[in-house]
C-alpha cells in the first residue's frame, strides 16, 4: 500500500488503502463521511452516489486509483457557508423522503442531472435518475422536488 | 441460525399482537438521578395504579409504566418511548401530540427513542400500533404533566386550576395576565409523578396536532448528518464479516482457515455455529473471508416450481369450524350462481436499502449494541439468550433506521457483531452486504389461497369458503357481509425463512378476495363497484369506495383491448382502503404498466395529514412490486436471484400518476397508515388487466415477464 491523495470536497485527503479499494468503503471506513451509503454494491440502487467533477458516479464500483486528482463532491460538501444547495432546500421542503437513506444519492444524481440541463421534464428525471432507488416510494415528491430546485437555480443564475 | 424460522417468527405470521407489558424495576430517587431536576410524569394502567397506591414501599415504580415524560428546568420536553423511526415519520408525529396536548412549540420536544436503557419496556415497531396505541399514551402522560403544572402555577398565584389556560409552554391567567413557564415553574422540584387513564384532547379541538408539519430532524437527512446504524463509529472500531454458507439449512463439513490466518491483522473467530473475522478494515476482512476455504453440504430442498404444491402438502388442517362449514356446503348447494378459484403468492423480500447492521462493544460484562430493528427489546432478550447475561448488562440503541417494512423483526446482525466483538475485545461494526439480505434475512411468506363462494341471481354473496394456506391469517376475514362463511388460516412449512412484511398476510388475503369478488361480478354481469357495494354494511368501506370512485372516475371511460379499469378495497388495522387502477399494455412487448392510481383512505382522525400522504403515496408504489414483478427466486437452497440486477424493484419509471384522497373522520379514534394503504394496488391492477384484455391472473406476481400471449376475452 502506497498513499494516495484524493480531493474530498475541495480538501487534499491523504490515505493508506489498496488502489483497487471503491470509493464508497473509502469514504465510509477510512476518511468517516458515512453521508454516503451502501446500498448494493453493484451500482444499481444509487445509494453511494458521488459526484466527480461534477458527474453523479457509483461510488460502490468506482475504484480510487481512478479518482486521483479529480474533484470529489459529497453529500457533505454540497451545502455552502453553512447554506443548503437548493436541492437540498427542495428535498427539504417537499419532504421527499421517508427513511432517508436513499436522500444523499437522490440528491447528488439530482445535482449531476441540473447541471446538464437547467430545466428538466419530468421525463428527462425519470430517466436520468431512474438507477436511484427509493424502496419508500417518495418518487413523485423527488420528481417535485427537483423541478422546484432546477425553478429556483434559474432565477437565482437571473438575479 | 437458519432452522429457527419456525418456532421464533410465528407469532409474527399468526398476527401482530402487542403483549402484555413487561416488568420494569426502577426505584423513584434512580428515576430522578437519570432525569436531574424537573417534573416527570409516568403512565401506567389504572390497576397498576390502584395496586400502587396500597403498595407499602412507594419509592419503587409500578413495574409496567409504558411511557414517561420529563420537563426540565428550562422548559424542555423530553418524551421516551420504544418504538422506532424507520421512515414512517412517528418522530415526528408522535412529538406533535406531545404538543398538543403540552401546548408546548414542537422545538421544545425531544424524542428519545428505541434505546433500552432509557425507555420502557415495548412490543416493537409493527402492526400499525403506534398511532393508535403508543400515541394516545404519551398524550395522557402529558395531559397529566400540563394538569400538574396548571395545579402548580393555581397554588402559586392562589386561584382555581380551572381559571387557568397553556399557551406556548407558559400557564397563563387570562384574569390577571400573568404567565409562567414550565420551566419557572418545575424549577428546583424533584417530582415523579405515577398516573393512570385520563382524558384526551378530542381530534375535532386540536390546534397543533391535525396539520402538516415537517419532519423534525429533516435537515439531518438532506446533509448526510444522520447516523443511522450502518453510520455508528467506536473507538478502535473493527469490521467483521461472518461466512455464509453456499445453500439453506447447510451443514459445514470442513473449514480450512490456514490461508485467512496467514493475512495481517485478521482474526478468526468460531463460536457455536458462527464462523467469522475481524480485521481493521473492511476490505481485509472481505480478504480473509474469501480465503477461508469451507465444505459445505447442502440438502436437497424444493424450487418455486413445487413451492404451492409443497406448501398445500405440508399444510395442517387449521382450526376446522364442523358447523360452520357444513352450513357454508349447503348454501353452496343452493346458490343460484357458483365460483371457485385458486390464487397463489410467491415469496418477496423486503429490499430495505439500508441492509442490517450492527455495531457492538463490549465493556468487560457490559454489551452495547447498535443496531437496525423494529424491535429493540427483542433484540436485547435474543442477546441475553445468546450470552447468557443480566438484562442490565445489556443496552440496544436503535438510532433511526434506513427503513425496514416488517423486514427487521431479528437480531441476526446484532448478536453476530456481538459474538465477534467479544473474541474481538475490541467493538466490531457489521454490515450485511445485498446479496447476506437477500439469502439470509426472511421474505414474506408465499401462499395458496383456495376461494369458493355462491350468490343469489341479483348479487348478494350467501356462501364464502376461504383457505389460506401458509401466507398468513392477517385480514383474512371478509368485510363483506355473507350469512355463511368458513374462513381459515392453514399453516404449513416454509422451504425459506418467512416471517413479517408490511400488511403481513392482509395482501395476499386482499389480493384473492378482491380478485374473485371481481370475477363474481363479471360471472353475474354487474358492475364491479356495485357489486360491491351491494354486499357492503361497513359505512366507511363504502365511503372510501365511493370516495376512490368518484375522483377516478369509475364507469366513465370503456376499456379498450390496450387499457383496463380495476377496482379493489380492504378493512384492516383500523383503516379502509379503496384503490381504483388504471392500465396500459404495450402492444409491441406486452409490458404492462401501471398509468393511474386513486387511493383513498381512511385512518380516522388524521395527526399529520402530509406525513400520511408521503405513506400512501409510497405503500402503493412499494405494492407495484410485489403485485406486477417481484419473487424471490429458488433452487436448492439457493437464492437465484440475490442482487438488485435480477431482483427488481420498483423505480422512478414505474411510477404511476398517484391520487391520494385522505377522508378525515376527526370522531375516530386514530388508525396507523403505515400498513393498510398497500392491500388495494395488486387486485386492482389484476382488475384492471382483466377488464382490458379478458385474462384473469390469479398469481402474485402479475407478470413478472410481461403479459401472456393468449389474451382472447374468456368471459
Amino acid at each position: 500500500m502506497s498513499a494516495l491523495v484524493l480531493i474530498i470536497n475541495g480538501e487534499e485527503r491523504r490515505i493508506d488503502v489498496p488502489p483497487d479499494e471503491n470509493l464508497l468503503s473509502v469514504l465510509r471506513n477510512e476518511l468517516k463521511l458515512t453521508g454516503t451509503k451502501y446500498g448494493c454494491g453493484e451500482g444499481q440502487c444509487g445509494a453511494c452516489t458521488v459526484l466527480i467533477d461534477g458527474k453523479p458516479v457509483r461510488s460502490c464500483t468506482t475504484a480510487v486509483s481512478g479518482v486521483i486528482g479529480k474533484k470529489i463532491t459529497t453529500i457533505e460538501g454540497l451545502a455552502q457557508n453553512g447554506r443548503l444547495h437548493p436541492v437540498q432546500e427542495a428535498f427539504l421542503r417537499q419532504e421527499a423522503f421517508q427513511c432517508g437513506y436513499c436522500t444523499p444519492g437522490m440528491i447528488l444524481s439530482a445535482v449531476g442531472l441540473l447541471s446538464e440541463n437547467a430545466d428538466p421534464s419530468e421525463a428527462d428525471i425519470i430517466r436520468y435518475m431512474n438507477m436511484n432507488i427509493c424502496r419508500c416510494g417518495s418518487y413523485a415528491r423527488i420528481v417535485t422536488a427537483v423541478r422546484s430546485a432546477a425553478q429556483a437555480m434559474r432565477k437565482g443564475v437571473r438575479s | 441460525m437458519n432452522n429457527r424460522k419456525d418456532d421464533q417468527l410465528a407469532p409474527e405470521i399468526v398476527q401482530h399482537d402487542v403483549e402484555a407489558l413487561h416488568a420494569f424495576h426502577v426505584d423513584r430517587r434512580d428515576f430522578m438521578k437519570l432525569f436531574g431536576g424537573g417534573l416527570v410524569v409516568c403512565l401506567c394502567t389504572n390497576e397498576a395504579l390502584s395496586q400502587e397506591s396500597r403498595r407499602r414501599n412507594t419509592q419503587d415504580l409500578p413495574d409496567d409504566i409504558a411511557s414517561w415524560l420529563h420537563i426540565d428546568e428550562d422548559g424542555r420536553v423530553t418524551v421516551y418511548t420504544g418504538k422506532v423511526e424507520l421512515g414512517q415519520n412517528i418522530r415526528t408525529s408522535l412529538a406533535l401530540q406531545v404538543a398538543e396536548e403540552l401546548q408546548v412549540p414542537i422545538e421544545a420536544i425531544t424524542m428519545v427513542m428505541a434505546d433500552t436503557a432509557l425507555v420502557p419496556w415495548d412490543a416493537g415497531t409493527f402492526g400499525s400500533r403506534t398511532t393508535p396505541t403508543m400515541a394516545p399514551q404519551l398524550r395522557k402522560a402529558a395531559v397529566a404533566a400540563r394538569e400538574t403544572l396548571l395545579a402548580m402555577a393555581a397554588q402559586r398565584w392562589s386561584v382555581q386550576p380551572a381559571v387557568l389556560a397553556v399557551a406556548s409552554g407558559k400557564v397563563t391567567n387570562p384574569r390577571t395576565q400573568d404567565a409562567i413557564s414550565y420551566g419557572e415553574l418545575t424549577r428546583g422540584q424533584k417530582m415523579v409523578k405515577v398516573i393512570g387513564e385520563n382524558d384526551l384532547t378530542p381530534a375535532a379541538q386540536w390546534k397543533v396536532a391535525g396539520k402538516s408539519i415537517p419532519k423534525v430532524n429533516g435537515t439531518d437527512f438532506v446533509t448526510g448528518k444522520h447516523l443511522y446504524p450502518s453510520d455508528i463509529e467506536r473507538p478502535g472500531l473493527l469490521h467483521g464479516k461472518v461466512l455464509r454458507p453456499t445453500g439453506i439449512n447447510a451443514k459445514l463439513e470442513s473449514l480450512d482457515t490456514r490461508d485467512a490466518e496467514k493475512i495481517p491483522g485478521v482474526k478468526i473467530v468460531r463460536d457455536g455455529d458462527i464462523v467469522g473475522v475481524v480485521a481493521p478494515q473492511p476490505w481485509t476482512a472481505e480478504r480473509a473471508i474469501e480465503a477461508l476455504h469451507a465444505r459445505w453440504d447442502v440438502p436437497q430442498q424444493p424450487a418455486n416450481k413445487d413451492l404451492f404444491e409443497y406448501l398445500r402438502k405440508n399444510a395442517d388442517a387449521g382450526d376446522e369450524d364442523k358447523a360452520a362449514a357444513s352450513a357454508v356446503e349447503k348454501a353452496l348447494a343452493s346458490a343460484d350462481t357458483k365460483l371457485q378459484q385458486t390464487y397463489t403468492v410467491q415469496y418477496i423480500a423486503h429490499v430495505p436499502l439500508e441492509p442490517r447492521a450492527a455495531v457492538a462493544e463490549w465493556n468487560g460484562d457490559q454489551l452495547t449494541v447498535w443496531t437496525g430493528s423494529q424491535r429493540p427489546f427483542s433484540i436485547r432478550e435474543e442477546l441475553l439468550g445468546a450470552f447468557h447475561i443480566s438484562p442490565d448488562k445489556v443496552r440496544v440503541i436503535i438510532p433511526d433506521t434506513g427503513s425496514a417494512y416488517g423486514g427487521k423483526h431479528t437480531g441476526d446482525a446484532a448478536v453476530e457483531a456481538a459474538r465477534l466483538a467479544k473474541a474481538a475485545g475490541k467493538p466490531v461494526r457489521l454490515v450485511w452486504t445485498r446479496e447476506e439480505e437477500f439469502t439470509w434475512a426472511y421474505v414474506r411468506p408465499a401462499g395458496v389461497i383456495d376461494v369458493r363462494s355462491g350468490a343469489t341471481k341479483d348479487g348478494k354473496i350467501m356462501a364464502w369458503d376461504f383457505h389460506n394456506y401458509n401466507s398468513g391469517p392477517a385480514a383474512i376475514s371478509t368485510p363483506y357481509t355473507v350469512a355463511h362463511q368458513n374462513i381459515q388460516f392453514h399453516r404449513s412449512r416454509s422451504p425459506l425463512r418467512q416471517g413479517s412484511y408490511r400488511a403481513l398476510a392482509a395482501t395476499a388475503n386482499a389480493f384473492a378476495r378482491e380478485s374473485h369478488m371481481d370475477e363474481f361480478a363479471h360471472a353475474l354481469g354487474i358492475d364491479p363497484l356495485q357489486f360491491r357495494l351491494k354486499n357492503l354494511d361497513d359505512p366507511r368501506l363504502r365511503a372510501v369506495f365511493e370516495a376512490a370512485a368518484e375522483k377516478f372516475g369509475w364507469g366513465k371511460q370503456k376499456p379498450t383491448p390496450l387499457r383496463g379499469f380495476g377496482i379493489a378495497g380492504a378493512i384492516e388495522k383500523g383503516g379502509r382502503v379503496a384503490t381504483c387502477a388504471e392500465i396500459e399494455i404495450d402492444p409491441a412487448t406486452r409490458a404492462v404498466r401501471i398509468r393511474r392510481v386513486v387511493e383513498a383512505f381512511d385512518c380516522g382522525a388524521i395527526v399529520n395529514p402530509d406525513g400520511v400522504r408521503n405513506q400512501i403515496a409510497g405503500a402503493v408504489v412499494q405494492a407495484i412490486g410485489g403485485a406486477l414483478f417481484e419473487a424471490v427466486r429458488f433452487e436448492n437452497g439457493r437464492i437465484l436471484n440475490a442482487d438488485l440486477s435480477t431482483y427488481r424493484v420498483p423505480r422512478f419509471s414505474d411510477m404511476p400518476e398517484i391520487e391520494v384522497v385522505v377522508l378525515d373522520l376527526k370522531d375516530k379514534p386514530s388508525a396507523g397508515a403505515g400498513e393498510t394503504p398497500i392491500l388495494g394496488l395488486a387486485p386492482a391492477v389484476a382488475n384492471a388487466i382483466f377488464s382490458a384484455t379478458g385474462l384473469r391472473l390469479r398469481a402474485l406476481p402479475l407478470v413478472p415477464d410481461g403479459l401472456p400471449k393468449a389474451t382472447q376475452k374468456t368471459s
